[in-house]
């Protein structure tokens, strides 16, 4: 029978082992370091915040894994030899496979910060991380102030739960607004002003010099580059941006770029060898997309696709329209199709915005000018249906025809207040149009594409 | 704000010690003219009782209601025994006639109850004497304590949004100590409530007046618990409102569940009872209002005219038409998450509790085997209890009419939906009953199951596995699972709380009414990845 190892139990390797195990009886095995049993990496933060406790970020509970007959084995890989096919385990066990699926996901970055390697320093991304900050952080005592250094989706969040334990926070961010190498100045704006509701001490173009240690080997302060000033604290963390945790392969002859090189077929060099999730570099960027997509969805997607190829339908990594989702503190957001900063945004691509006086909420469409085709839709506080924003995606539809059914796509529960109607009639007024708001209709949400 | 919700907290335990406290006080003693009086208003034609109870209750002596009880519950026990005695003497001379004579000398009902009604003739002290003081020491400092603790969370919650922060890490929402109390406590109060009403007769003391103005009579046990429910309902209802001030949806179903509750279940049959018609919960539908077809309910419906019939007809069609066409347009939430006393209290006082229900696949099978079986075991009861009023037998194929309705109210009635369903709370979670006991959520089930609009939609494939829905689940279903896969929630067990949804960080989850084409749509590959593959492994 064939052997299909998978290092790493995120959710793009446990996503192609149940995928590969619906479509063939093969065997397979799972190894992982961080834990025995695949957890939702996307909820560590709740545990701290006391949301949740660990068990409930397990998706599947402990027996499916062997009623489903995947195997789990707990072990740091520390060499994969490709000529025999064994992978070399830290503790010098081995353990030979026929193919090999890495999907050991990502590492906090870490840019050579003087200091960056003391006590009390951490990233925000393993469940040993969420240990150390129970450890260093259990409470605003023990703790006085954390310094986060990076404005990316871990960094918000990292700074919202040191806030439910009411751990004063100051939050370092490299760009000149939150987020904004992403996101419309519209929005990273509302989320500066959101990150300053939450008393969190927010330092926009700022970068860190050096953090300094007090005579235990333990954090004491961080200074800042540009200022030269000094703010004491217990708590650095590290949330600049992620990278393939890939150190393991170094050795081995399989090619890496900044991730584990691979081809549309998620296929390394070697063959029976491949690579997905956040581990994984596309030779060329697919689309508009990054060559290395650490998100989630992707990591999946790309598990669904490679469990066919694995069990003989081979198939190419193909993912369907842009679409990603986050929560900035109280402020959820979703994302269809592409819409780039101001910076990031092509010649022909505009805008169209439309914000809430007092509330936070705001939505901006990204289309084209000349063809007036949607590209894409930012929306802040208001929820949207993926299934419609697909098919208008698919369907090229223009952004005159969004407007009108934007009614179809909200879904927000029951008794919200709708916006429709000023989102629309503020776009009749910026370009002198005559959009009429339709009403939601249960035939246009489930006509397919 | 903190030393306003300490000190809520102080004195709301203040109230709640008072309340207590309250038990414990009193005289319950006749002079033998009240004890004479009493005897010819029950008419009790007991021969020995008389003197049993001077013996054991006029005294100068003062008792307090444990020993009154204990004495009373001895006089009855006793007078009962002497024609007992002579029952066994008759029945070994093979007497028939003497034998026969004997029955209508015995004094029917449960020890407790029958001390109840004379203690809530027999007490007097401080608290019966000074009832609207006693409230404000009780009810008043409770609700004033309460809110104090509650009102401050506007600010100390932070801004509008799901805060759950620390739930997992506080002994009382956490299955700590505190939990452990509070279900002692609550396990404690129905077990007098159900079965030992007399030890809590100062309680009805305090709420007299109150039920004099609302329905001219004292209050019994009963009132008691209606009304301390309402003021529960209300307290915490408050709190729901704060918490989930962000939420509309949520905002809108706790004035409904409040509304039923406190005009439906509470205020309409106290105020039919003050005009002598059956007191009436128009809402509350058979077969979770196990005896509207009792034999003793069906009389006192047909004896009291038009209104009578009216409620009659109306618990039918209730039952029959109104609830399955509800569930078919809007899932069983309209009536267990929107309208339901049951539900409303979950929803209210259990909410700090919800993220107890358990998940595993095994509690899912022991939930569908406990809650049909009581559905089953509620139509046989019915149907037994009407063959044997109609017919006028005792039993149908061998099961006692009397015995089938006395083991349901025991065991269901009392322990599984109050001592257990309500006891349980702070460990198990706030729907224990409604989720493996209640046979009216049963049948609503079956129908939303198999034949409704509602279901849980899932946002394509934004799903990011986090589990709050599931955590936060009343009902102990694994949303998640569901979500996960991109599939519509379609579950018999849903009461359409809301919250998977108002937790979702995601936005993936919204409760909706639509077509019934595509409310089931189990998927592999989610929306987001390539078309062809989605069609492929989809559609096979």
């Amino acid at each position: 029978m064939e052997h299909i190892v998978i290092i790493g139990n995120g959710i793009s390797g446990v996503t192609a082992a149940r995928h590969i195990r619906k479509n063939s009886d093969k065997r397979i095995t799972i190894v992982s370091t961080e834990t025995a049993y695949f957890f939702s990496r996307t909820a560590l933060m709740y545990i701290y915040m006391g949301h949740m406790k660990f068990e409930h970020t397990q998706p599947y509970e402990n027996w499916f894994w062997k009623k489903n007959k995947i195997e789990l084995k707990q072990g740091f890989v520390s060499e994969v030899d490709t000529k025999n096919k064994v992978l070399q385990f830290s503790n010098k066990e081995t353990l030979s496979f026929d193919k090999l699926i890495i999907a050991t996901g990502s590492k906090p970055n870490k840019f050579g910060w003087p200091g960056q390697d003391l006590d009390g320093v951490m990233g925000m991304y393993h469940k040993q991380d969420l240990q150390n900050l129970e450890k260093f952080a259990p409470n605003n005592k023990a703790c006085n102030r954390a310094v986060i250094v990076g404005g990316g989706l871990i960094g918000i969040e990292l700074a919202e739960m040191l806030r439910s334990r009411n751990i004063p926070v100051t939050f370092l961010v490299r760009e000149s607004s939150f987020w904004n190498g992403v996101l419309p100045a519209q929005e990273s704006e509302m989320i500066n002003k959101h990150i300053k509701d939450h008393h969190i001490d927010l330092r926009l173009g700022t970068n860190l010099k050096e953090i300094k240690a007090d005579d235990k080997g333990r954090v004491k302060s961080i200074v800042i580059e540009e200022t030269g000033e000094e703010i004491p604290c217990n708590v650095v963390g590290l949330t600049a941006g992620v990278s393939p945790n890939i150190d393991f392969l170094k050795s081995s002859n399989i090619e890496l770029g900044r991730g584990v090189k691979v081809n549309r077929f998620l296929e390394t060099n070697i063959p029976d060898i491949f690579a997905i999730g956040d581990c994984a570099e596309q030779h060329e960027a697919i689309g508009r997309r990054r060559n290395i997509e650490a998100v989630w969805y992707t990591g999946r997607m790309m598990g669904e696709t490679l469990a066919q190829t694995i069990c003989g339908n081979k198939t190419a990594y193909k993912p369907g329209h842009w679409f990603n989702s986050a929560k900035f503190l109280d402020i959820e957001y979703q994302t269809y199709g592409w819409v780039f900063s101001e910076k990031g945004k092509a010649e022909n691509e505009i805008y169209f915005q439309w914000q809430h006086p007092k509330d936070y909420k705001c939505i901006t469409i990204s289309f084209d000018k000349n063809s007036r085709k949607f590209i894409g839709i930012n929306t802040f506080g208001i929820r949207m249906r993926h299934e419609i924003f697909d098919k208008w995606l698919t369907e090229n539809q223009s952004i005159e025809h969004v407007l009108e059914h934007l009614a179809d796509a909200n879904f927000d529960p029951e008794f919200y207040k709708l916006h429709e109607g000023e989102i629309v009639a503020k776009f009749n007024k910026e370009n002198n149009t005559n959009i009429q708001s339709k009403k939601k209709s249960w035939k246009r949400i489930f006509s397919k594409a | 704000m903190k030393i306003i919700k300490h000190t809520g907290l102080v004195i709301f335990l203040l109230g709640l010690t008072l309340f207590t406290g309250t038990i414990f006080t009193g005289n319950f003693s006749f002079t033998q003219q009240e004890l004479d009086n009493y005897i010819t208003e029950k008419g009790y034609k007991n021969e020995v009782i008389k003197e049993e109870l001077s013996k054991a209750i006029v005294t100068t002596e003062s008792l307090n209601i444990f020993q009154f009880s204990k004495k009373a519950r001895n006089a009855f026990a006793n007078a009962n025994n002497h024609y007992d005695k002579l029952i066994a003497k008759y029945d070994a001379e093979k007497n028939w006639d003497k034998k026969g004579e004997q029955y209508q000398y015995k004094i029917n009902g449960k020890p407790h109850t029958l001390s109840y009604e004379i203690a809530k003739k027999a007490g007097s002290g401080f608290v019966r004497e000074n009832a609207g003081l006693l409230w404000f020491l009780t009810f008043g400092l409770g609700i004033i304590g309460a809110l104090l603790f509650i009102i401050p969370n506007l600010v100390l919650l932070g801004k509008p949004g799901i805060k759950n922060d620390g739930i997992y890490l506080e002994s009382a929402t956490n299955r700590g100590w505190i939990a452990w109390l509070v279900l002692v406590y609550l396990v404690t109060f129905y077990l007098v409530l159900y079965f030992m009403a007399d030890y809590a007769v100062n309680w009805t003391f305090i709420l007299d007046p109150i039920s004099k103005a609302l329905n001219g009579g004292p209050a019994s046990q009963w009132f008691v618990y209606g009304f301390l429910y309402c003021t529960i309902m209300l307290t915490m209802g408050v709190r729901m409102f704060i918490k989930y001030r962000h939420n509309k949806y949520q905002i809108v179903r706790t004035i409904s569940v409040l509304f039923f509750q406190i005009v439906f279940a509470f205020l309409i049959p106290e105020i039919m009872t003050s005009l002598n018609m059956p007191g009436y919960d128009f809402k509350n539908a058979f077969p979770l209002d196990y005896d509207f077809f009792f034999d003793w309910n069906i009389e006192s419906l047909k004896s009291s005219g038009g209104i009578g019939i009216f409620i009659l007809v109306w618990g039918i069609v209730l039952t029959l038409i109104i609830v399955p066409v509800m569930v078919y347009f809007f899932g069983k939430r309209w009536y267990c998450s929107w309208v339901c006393g049951c539900g409303g209290l979950a929803e209210t006082l259990g909410d700090p509790y919800r993220q107890h229900s358990n998940k595993s696949l095994n509690a899912w099978k022991l939930e569908r085997w406990l809650i049909h079986s009581v559905l089953v075991f509620s139509l046989v009861m019915t149907l037994v209890t009407l063959y044997c009023y109609f017919s006028g037998t005792e039993s149908l194929l061998g099961i006692k009419s009397q015995w089938i309705k006395d083991t349901y109210s025991f065991l269901i009635g009392a322990w599984f939906a109050g001592v257990i369903g309500t006891g349980f709370y702070p460990i198990f979670g706030n729907r224990v009953w409604c989720r493996f006991g209640c046979p009216l959520a049963a049948y609503l089930g079956l129908v939303q199951r198999f034949k409704s609009r509602f279901r849980i939609t899932t946002n394509g494939g934004q799903c990011i596995s986090c589990g709050n829905c599931s955590t936060y689940c009343e009902q102990g279903i694994d949303v998640r699972s569901y979500a996960q896969k991109g599939e519509n929630i379609v579950r018999s067990s849903c009461v359409g709380c809301g919250v998977c949804s108002a937790v979702c960080p995601r936005g993936v989850l919204k409760l909706e009414n639509g077509p019934e084409a595509g409310r089931i749509n189990p998927t592999d590959v989610l929306l987001g990845n390539d078309v062809n593959l989605m069609d492929l492994v989809n559609n096979k």
